[in-house]
């Protein structure tokens, strides 16, 4: 195991530990999505806690708002605030760590939690990084089901428009949301041909739960010029724990404690 | 009392499951939300009478005023803050100003969704749904007058909207209880002072009233589920019994319940309005009920309200 995947597993750990105390949190998501923040906030963006006022730092939108919980423990484990307090207070009452990305905790650029807003503020971000001949690079990361908000393909076409090669997004397509496969609720098995034909730059990721593939995938779309960038991460819904993968029962399912001490079993087993 | 914890929005199900036995017309139409509606019986029993729209709530909405446009008797539900909000042109032009046959049923109101923060509130639906000419706005209490009220809705052709919480609430009617529509439902009458709540707030209006008489305060207790049309009738009525009268709402202290009663008796029978409902700021984080009760909106925050007021 490479630094970056046993990073990603041991945060794996942190999300089951913070969502079971909770009782709350969209813990399939979380666990579908975390390879790609891991490797965005220790390999890829230009963005810590040293710099988070700064404003040539990197951007980066949570569009999948729901998926927080996640980005609680990447952020809290890059120091932007204290970790254990995230995983204790995470969505207990009075806590800064709600539910959905909130900008009182230190490392969240912006409010989100109602899906299909995420890719019009990277657009607004990266046009203003232009017009103020900065070099911040903006990263968005959107759901499979939220794709079809049609406010998406709005800014799909205001990105290609305004040639936005500083913006990248990352679909986390793990082919599920709450009512079912993506593929029965509202297909979006296309989303290549989609984001091809208004105009962006599509790159597929085989195996979007691979740091290495990722990080490969980042690096492409960082040098690619005129226009935007879009990574197809083809991602497991609660990957990392058996009984959860692939399951559309654990979007936001709540484990029992046997279910919990399995689930840390088996990552245990996996860092070993 | 509801023992089993039965949800308004299981009784919607019901309901419409019973009338679509009847009535190959009625469609249901969802936005990755027949789960949070409790709608999924509906979905496996109708398959050709119900659509998903994936998560597209401006869709939602467009694509269910076509459908009544068509003779369809469509009942369009989504988590409220969603609908409420982003689909708000598409409730006023293709919905209330074409006047076609759309219940919208916006699920998880309030602030229902506790800890998943302000996005997920909806705590300006009324206000937004109530200034659409031609759109009919309700928000009812227990399980028993929800049933009723959807049934009505059943049988008429104009558009509303119905707004319900996400956990259940406690009974405050049964089965016999008289339903009218557009009439307020009353749970008792007071001499001092009159409380008229809507939706989950009713239960607790119920137990603050108990609250107050162990103090010597008489309350009256109005249920105004009916938020437009107003009852304006029962609520002079009560008003003119009292020399306080208090609105609780679930819902922001701009354009709701209080607002609504504010105008009407400003108008016919000014007198003192105290007006109980979540602040204009961001809401903290919690369950509904703790949120509920850090905003003074629970059975001993209205009753230490309305006393005090009454000093
Ligand atoms: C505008 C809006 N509509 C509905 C929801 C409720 N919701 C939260 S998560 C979700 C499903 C998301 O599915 P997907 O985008 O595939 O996310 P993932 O599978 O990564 O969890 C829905 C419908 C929402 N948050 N925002
Ligand atoms: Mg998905």
């Amino acid at each position: 195991m490479d630094g970056l995947t046993k990073k990603a597993y041991e945060l794996r750990r942190d999300i089951i530990e913070e969502v079971y105390r909770s009782g709350a949190g969209h813990v399939g998501g979380d666990l579908s999505v975390i390879d790609i923040l891991t490797v965005l906030y220790y390999e890829v963006m230009n963005v810590s806690p040293e710099n988070w006022r700064d404003g040539n730092r990197d951007r980066f939108l949570l569009s999948k708002g729901h998926c927080v919980d996640a980005l609680y423990m990447v952020l809290g484990d890059r120091g932007f605030f204290d970790k254990q307090e995230a995983i204790e207070t995470f969505s207990a009452f009075g806590s800064r760590f709600i539910g959905h990305p909130n900008t009182a905790v230190p490392g969240i650029e912006m409010n989100s939690g109602s899906l299909g807003h995420g890719l019009a503020l990277g657009v607004g971000m990266a046009l203003a990084a232009r017009m103020d001949q900065k070099s911040y690079r903006t990263y968005v990361v959107l759901g499979d089901g939220e794709m079809a908000e049609g406010s998406n393909y709005e800014a799909m076409m205001a990105a290609a428009h305004y040639r936005l090669d500083n913006l990248c997004a990352v679909v986390d397509l793990n082919r599920l949301q709450i009512s079912g496969p993506t593929g029965q609720v509202m297909d979006s098995s296309d989303l290549g041909e989609k984001f091809k034909s208004f105009g962006w730059n599509v790159i597929p990721v085989a195996d979007g739960n691979h740091c290495g593939q990722l990080t490969e995938a980042f690096r492409e779309a960082a040098a690619f010029r005129g226009r935007p960038s879009v990574l197809l991460a083809c991602t497991v819904k609660g990957k990392g724990v058996s009984f959860m993968e692939d399951q559309k029962g654990w979007h936001h399912g709540v484990m029992s404690r046997e279910q919990y001490e399995t689930a840390v079993r088996e990552l245990e087993v996996a860092l070993a | 009392m509801n023992t089993e914890r039965i949800t308004n929005r299981q009784v919607i199900c019901d309901t419409l499951l019973k009338a679509a036995q009847k009535d190959r017309d009625i469609v249901v139409v969802c936005s990755d939300s027949r789960g949070s509606a409790s709608l999924g019986p509906f979905a496996e029993r109708y398959p050709e009478q119900f659509v998903e729209m994936g998560i597209a709530e401006q869709n939602l909405v467009t694509v269910s005023a076509g459908l009544a446009s068509c003779g369809k008797k469509v009942f369009a539900a989504s988590p409220a803050s969603f609908l409420a909000a982003r689909s708000y042109e598409q409730a006023k032009v293709d919905v209330a100003y074409s006047e076609v046959n759309v219940t919208l049923i916006g699920i998880s109101g309030g602030v229902s969704y506790g800890a998943l923060g302000m996005t997920h509130h909806s705590c300006q639906d009324i206000a937004a749904m109530a200034a659409l000419p031609g759109m009919r706005v309700y928000f009812p209490s227990d399980r028993f007058q929800t049933a009723k009220l959807i049934d009505a809705l059943l049988g008429d052709e104009k558009p509303a909207y119905v707004r319900v919480s996400r956990s259940a609430t406690e009974d405050v009617y049964d089965e016999k209880t008289d339903f009218v529509l557009n009439r307020a439902g009353v749970l008792r009458k007071g001499r001092d002072a009159v409380i008229v709540a809507c939706g989950e707030m009713v239960p607790y209006a119920a137990e603050a009233a108990r609250l107050l008489e162990e103090q010597g305060i008489d309350a009256g207790v109005v249920d105004m589920y009916c938020l437009k049309p107003l009852d304006q009738e029962t609520l002079l009525w009560h008003a003119r019994n009292v020399r306080l009268l208090v609105t609780v709402e679930e819902h922001s202290v701009f354009g709701g319940l209080g607002s609504l009663v504010s105008q009407v008796i400003c108008r016919e029978n000014p007198m003192k309005v105290l007006q109980l409902a979540l602040p204009d700021e961001h809401l903290v984080g919690g369950t509904n009920r703790e949120i509920f009760h850090h905003y003074g909106l629970d059975g001993e925050g209205i009753a230490r309200a309305v006393k005090a007021a009454l000093i």
